[in-house]
């Protein structure tokens, strides 16, 4: 049972905004967004949440598994 | 209906000229609803020589929207546009290059906060003249504040301080310069083109008047410089300015393009729909006198949830999409989502139609900006038909931008002004005679200064 991050690479557009929400999880040189941590420890989620819910393009989710 | 050999089928009401050209120009929005009436998912309709698949619906527009552009071109699809931009201005770039250049622009996520600051500073400026009540047309209003806030946020606050009225006029030409029988002949002696041409020329003598002052005055301090000192300060070998007032003037219409007419027109149908129905207007007012009682910055909240007033631009953007129809031309023969596309075919998403799919969305032709309020959030539930900003990888950019500037605009408006409809309401409407579409005029309001009790 754990969480992780997926990024919809076809949605992307690398605006920043879940570098600006959850910096330890998400960076967003040149290009498109890089996962730092695919599977953020508990204390990230609320960060990923906000990442997910105001990313402009809904690039991104989280997966339950 | 399934697709035959020579794809989708064919909807009815083709005139035996130039197909369904005329039709377009007249009502666009009829012709697409046909379209998905008689023809489903994809269906073909026929502008002269060219053919268009117009596809609706969750599943054909997802093909569509994430289809790479390798196999569905952008570019090829707006011959409208090259007269306005001008030769050489590319329509837009693939996605790769999008993001490279978004890293290094106006548009990022860090930059907001300023813009928010600027907008707020320009809907005071263009309000600080009114009297205690008057009226306005809509139209006008909006377009000339847009012209301020997009020019100031995205080349720089000098060159918006050299702009007046007469730019917004001549942008407005140019925007009417976009009749469909472009599709026929970009260049066509008609007199929407000839005004669209004569603005082109008026905006690039106004450019260059501001250029040549520049030349004069000399560079200023740094911490002042913007786009067009930048663009000026590169030079040809010889000393001469590498960039014309020509090429100048085309790179900003059309950075300002997308966020120009689109931005004003939304604010224009929020506003319209709020007027229309007053109880929810009563909330937004009630949502943002309770956000600013503390004293708290416009440029601040407009970065933040204000749900009633983020639904209601929602709403408006769903019935009013600002482009009811985004275009790709087929470079190969194609299957998308199991509609034959034969090569050379534009390829079109209808946003208008989308956005009011009965199966996606409840009283679809109802103004109800409870839809987005959670747990319902009827635009995150339909990722592929709440498509006011298209979708997928050519999804508009600047949608983040645009939302934190109609946010901010009705911040300072609805704080210290009372609207009003001074028309019938439901006589505004849209003029679809344009690929770009703008308000129809007469489209006025009344406005008046609150009076609050201490």
């Amino acid at each position: 049972m754990g969480w992780r991050v997926v990024v919809d690479r076809d949605l992307c557009q690398g605006h920043g905004v879940c570098e600006s929400e959850a910096p330890e999880v998400f960076e967003v040189p040149k290009r498109e967004v890089v996962v730092l941590a695919e599977r953020p420890g508990d204390d990230q989620r609320a960060a990923v949440e906000a990442a997910v819910k105001f990313c402009p393009t809904h690039a991104l989710s989280i997966v339950e598994d | 209906m399934t697709d035959t050999l020579t794809g989708p089928p064919m909807v009815s009401g083709d005139d035996g000229d130039t197909g369904h050209l005329e039709e377009l120009r007249r009502d666009p929005i009829g012709l697409m609803a046909r379209v998905r009436a008689e023809c489903g998912d994809a269906g073909r309709f026929r502008l002269a020589h060219q053919e268009v698949v117009l596809l609706t619906g969750a599943e054909a527009n997802e093909a569509f929207f994430r289809a790479p552009d390798e196999d569905l071109d952008q570019a090829a699809a707006y011959p409208f546009m090259t007269p306005i931009f001008g030769e050489g201005v590319v329509f837009d770039a693939p996605p790769e290059r999008r993001r490279e250049m978004l890293h290094n622009q106006a548009l990022r996520d860090k930059y907001m906060r300023g813009h928010a600051q600027t907008i707020q500073r320009e809907v005071e400026r263009m309000i600080t003249g009114w009297d205690d009540e008057g009226e306005i047309d809509l139209l006008d209003f909006f377009a000339e504040l847009t012209i301020y806030t997009s020019s100031a946020c995205l080349i720089g606050a000098r060159f918006r301080e050299q702009l007046d009225g007469r730019f917004a006029a001549l942008y407005h030409d140019l925007e009417q310069g976009t009749d469909a029988i472009a599709y026929v002949d970009p260049y066509a002696d008609i007199e929407s083109f000839r005004r669209r041409d004569e603005a082109r020329v008026g905006l690039v003598a106004l450019v260059q008047g501001i250029m040549d002052e520049r030349v004069a005055e000399g560079p200023p301090p740094d911490d002042e410089r913007d786009l067009l000192d930048v663009l000026m300060s590169i030079r040809d070998p010889d000393g001469t300015l590498r960039f014309s007032a020509d090429e100048v003037t085309g790179m900003f219409i059309s950075m300002m393009f997308a966020g120009h007419h689109t931005t004003s027109g939304t604010a224009a149908w929020t506003l319209i729909e709020l007027l229309r129905h007053p109880a929810e207007m009563a909330k937004v007012t009630a949502e943002l006198d309770d956000l600013f009682a503390d004293g708290s910055d416009v440029s601040y909240q407009a970065l933040r949830e204000i749900p009633h007033l983020e639904a209601a631009i929602k709403e408006a953007l769903r019935l009013h999409p600002p482009l009811i129809l985004v275009l790709r031309k087929a470079t190969r023969d194609l299957d998308l989502a199991g509609h034959r596309i034969a090569e050379g075919t534009l390829v079109g998403a209808s946003l208008s139609v989308s956005n009011r799919l009965p199966e996606c969305f409840d009283e679809p032709d109802s103004f109800v900006p409870d839809r987005y309020i959670a747990p319902r959030e009827d635009d995150l539930a339909n990722p592929w038909t709440w498509i006011p900003f298209g979708a997928g990888r050519h999804r508009c950019v600047g949608a983040a931008f645009a939302l934190m500037q109609l946010k901010a605009i009705f911040c300072v408006l609805l704080q210290d002004w009372e609207l009003e409809a001074a028309q019938p309401p439901e006589t505004y409407r849209n003029d679809h005679s344009k690929m770009v579409v703008q308000l129809a005029q007469p489209c006025v309001a009344r406005y008046r200064r609150r009076r609050r009790d201490a």
